[in-house]
């Protein structure tokens, strides 16, 4: 069958609806993760060098701009996490106990919970144990 | 198909056209509908079809969402006409255009030879594990092992889900979400041993690795299926498949 069709540009995609918007927030979201990544490693090589560097990288996040900057990443971090266990029970084959499936909320919830507990137990080890 | 005029309320049905044969690209029509408040958009589209203007095209045919030919775009959101009423469009009217990420052949109508040809490679039927005959009888199964791949089998081929898959959009080698869910529907079958042979059909670029989970296709499946899970399950299948073959080059088990 030939015939002339028409193909409509895909440009701009993203701007169509409130859901594509959302899942273009999610993936951008990553980019943060990664940066304050970064920060972590360039502390550990910093760390590797002896106190003094260590020291200096530490004054340089005291900084308001570095300051912001964990502020902004942490909202990110929280929009990526979030996000990432919303998509998660997508990722997995139907589990089931006691012969019922378990529902796709339960399973967002577990995760989410299992990431605010680990975060608070990392939050109060370091509490616990500053100098 | 004639609807009883008994009000004198109209509504606003704005239509994509495109002629292939004089138009170098599409543009808007807008007709004044009769409009009552039990009447679905193909109601409308109908109306305008037999009183209106008879150039309009448009495909239908069992106006109760399970013969999937009625996929259109309405206000930019992917929906089949013959269920969506107009009274959810009232009084601001409605935009309906062809189904995007598809090539328009006449105004409303897609063309849909791409997605038939993958429906083909994804072998959607049951292939036995062992050659069977009708002696064999039945081969019952448990309600869990129906509810591993029941809701993918309610697919109707109407599109939807790839009119909402951006990556389908961007590169339209993608085998898209309704071909790999019922592909996923197959293999998730207990009767079913055609596993392997499916397996290159998800491993390949165009398989489940052009997905990235915008999720957008289980949201406007009129039907319940989860071609979102389908897909991004055969992630860890393919994974498992990859080392698999590393570790024994000549394995061909998968789970």
């Amino acid at each position: 069958m030939t015939q002339r069709t028409y193909v409509r540009p895909t440009a701009g995609w993203w701007r169509r609806n409130g859901h594509y918007r959302a899942y273009m927030l999610r993936e951008a979201s990553s980019v943060f993760v990664t940066a304050y990544a970064l920060v972590l490693l360039v502390g550990l090589a910093r760390l590797a060098q002896g106190r003094a560097p260590f020291e200096a990288w530490r004054a340089a996040l005291a900084t308001p701009w570095a300051l912001a900057f964990h502020v902004v990443a942490l909202g990110f971090f929280v929009c990526h996490a979030w996000t990432w266990f919303a998509v998660m029970p997508k990722t997995l084959p139907f589990i089931r106990m006691r012969g019922r499936r378990v529902p796709d909320e339960a399973l967002v919830a577990a995760g989410a919970c299992a990431a605010v507990a680990a975060s608070l137990l990392l939050f109060l080890a370091v509490w616990w144990t500053r100098p | 198909m004639s609807i009883p005029v008994t009000t004198s309320k109209t509504i606003a049905i704005e239509c994509l056209r495109y002629n292939p044969e004089s138009d170098t690209e599409p543009r808007y029509q807008t007709y004044d509908v009769p409009y009552t408040d039990d009447m679905s958009v193909l109601q409308g589209l109908q109306y305008i079809k037999d009183h209106l203007d008879g150039s309009l095209t448009f495909r239908w045919s069992c106006r109760m969402a399970i013969c999937g030919s009625c996929g259109t775009m309405l206000n930019g959101v992917p929906a089949l006409s013959c269920e969506s009423f107009l009274r959810n469009y009232w009084p601001d009217g409605v935009r309906v255009e062809p189904l995007v990420n598809f090539p328009i052949v006449r105004d409303l109508v897609i063309d849909q030879t791409d997605f038939l040809h993958k429906l083909d490679t994804v072998k959607p039927w049951l292939i036995p594990r062992e050659p069977r005959v009708l002696a064999d009888g039945a081969r019952p199964q448990t309600p869990a092992q129906m509810d591993e791949y029941y809701q993918y089998s309610q697919c109707i081929n109407c599109l939807l889900c790839y009119a909402a898959c951006p990556q389908y959009g961007l590169t339209p080698g993608f085998t898209g979400p309704a071909a790999l869910a019922l592909l996923h529907r197959y293999n998730a079958d207990s009767r079913d041993g055609g596993t392997a042979e499916r397996m290159e059909v998800i491993n390949a670029e165009e398989g489940v690795w052009s997905c990235t989970l915008v999720g957008y296709c289980s949201v406007v499946c009129p039907k319940g299926v989860d071609p979102a899970r389908a897909i991004n399950q055969n992630k860890i299948n393919s994974t498992k498949d990859y080392f698999a073959h590393l570790l024994m080059p000549r394995g061909r088990e998968v789970p």
